[in-house]
């Protein structure tokens, strides 16, 4: 039952993903792209966490936490662009 | 997967469903709602605690199978609760200055700053 | 000079450092624990100077269940998100300013963060004075239900705690 579960989750988080896919690339702005890219990271995360659940390993786990961090940098790093023009003043 | 015991299959089992199902409705807010303010909506909530309950399940899968305790996704589950609100205000600062268009029936104004 | 040497100048800090040490070596054992205790010496003591004045947390009971009570309704919030998403009737957004009780910086990235995080709000700004949260709502009816609402159940508590 449990692995029925996780296929289930596994199809739901990757139909999440296309679904980011479309808004990033019908935009229209670019607020929406980045929001966009900062929700597909969140589902990367949930997706490589569920490689880890299906393999019976943790040996990942450390590069979900590092895309955590790296995609929260990159998300304030592109509004700050957009807002200021500059990343770093 | 190994099997465990049965109440644990259970709440693994649920966590991980409704897991995929928020990050789900989260994505499809993101397609389906009007206009930029409304969409920030999806993903800061719905999408948070779809990973959120994702990682609890992992959390208590790992715990059970090798008996000891497994936390260290509860780092990951406390990062993206703690970003989730800052990276959605500062999208919206930035949504903000270039004037994003609303939709009709949206009352109030955004400030000028 | 000894007293501040040996000492924790912010245990919050030091206390928050040592669970994320047992968390990020995936476990408690003895050299976690070891190791722990001694970062969450170390690095208070290093960086003690740059950290902005903190404010002080009193009633840590009243804080307790105050994240009791944002949890809760972070599970109702996503729920109430999914049904207005999947609902084929359109939202009607609204901007609302919040007129701001708390003085404290911290304080108010709080409230601010907890906001985003519960039910049909996103906070969106704050002003340069500090005064006024403004605050996009997805479906609200009536602006000043929202604030009392709002004020009640989170500034409150966190105007207890910090003030």
């Amino acid at each position: 039952m449990m692995i029925f579960a996780l296929y289930i989750s596994i199809a739901m988080v990757m139909a999440a993903a296309v679904l980011n896919m479309y808004r990033l690339i019908i935009g229209p702005d670019a607020p929406d792209r980045a929001l966009a890219l900062d929700t597909l990271y969140i589902n990367a995360i949930a997706l490589i966490i569920l490689l880890d659940l299906i393999l019976g390993t943790r040996l990942y786990l450390e590069s979900a936490l590092l895309l955590a961090i790296m995609g929260f940098v990159g998300t304030v790093a592109l509004a700050k662009y957009l807002k200021r023009g500059s990343v770093i003043e | 997967m190994e099997s465990l015991h049965p109440i644990a299959e259970v709440i693994i089992s649920v966590l991980l469903v409704t897991g995929g199902f928020f990050t789900l409705v989260g994505a499809l807010g993101l397609v389906r709602l009007s206009d930029f303010y409304s969409r920030l909506h999806g993903p800061t909530k719905a999408t948070t605690v779809g990973v959120g309950s994702i990682v609890g399940a992992s959390m208590i899968y790992f715990s059970m199978k090798d008996w000891k305790l497994a936390i260290a996704e509860i780092l990951i589950m406390l990062f993206l609760f703690l970003t989730a609100p800052i990276s959605a205000n500062i999208l919206a600062k930035a949504a903000m200055h270039l004037r994003v268009r609303r939709s009709e029936n949206t009352r109030g104004q955004p400030w000028d700053q | 000079m000894t007293a501040e040497r040996f000492g924790f100048p912010q245990p919050w800090l030091s206390l928050t450092l040592f669970v994320v040490w047992q968390a990020l070596s995936d476990g408690v054992s003895g050299g976690s624990v070891v190791l722990g205790a001694i970062l969450a010496i170390i690095i208070p003591q290093i960086t003690h100077r740059f950290w902005p004045d903190s404010p002080t947390l009193h009633r840590p009971w009243v804080f307790i269940r105050f994240l009791a009570i944002v949890f809760y309704d972070i599970i109702v919030a996503s729920f109430a998100v999914a049904v207005l998403i999947i609902n084929t009737r359109e939202p009607r957004p609204a901007f609302v300013s919040y007129p701001l009780t708390l003085k404290h910086p911290r304080a108010i990235t709080m409230l601010a963060s907890t906001i985003s995080l519960t039910p049909g709000t996103v906070s969106a700004d704050v002003s340069d004075d500090g005064k006024l949260l403004l605050i996009h709502a997805l479906d609200v009816d009536d602006d000043a239900e929202l604030i009392r609402n709002i004020h009640h159940r989170y500034e409150k508590p966190l105007l207890e705690v910090f003030q």
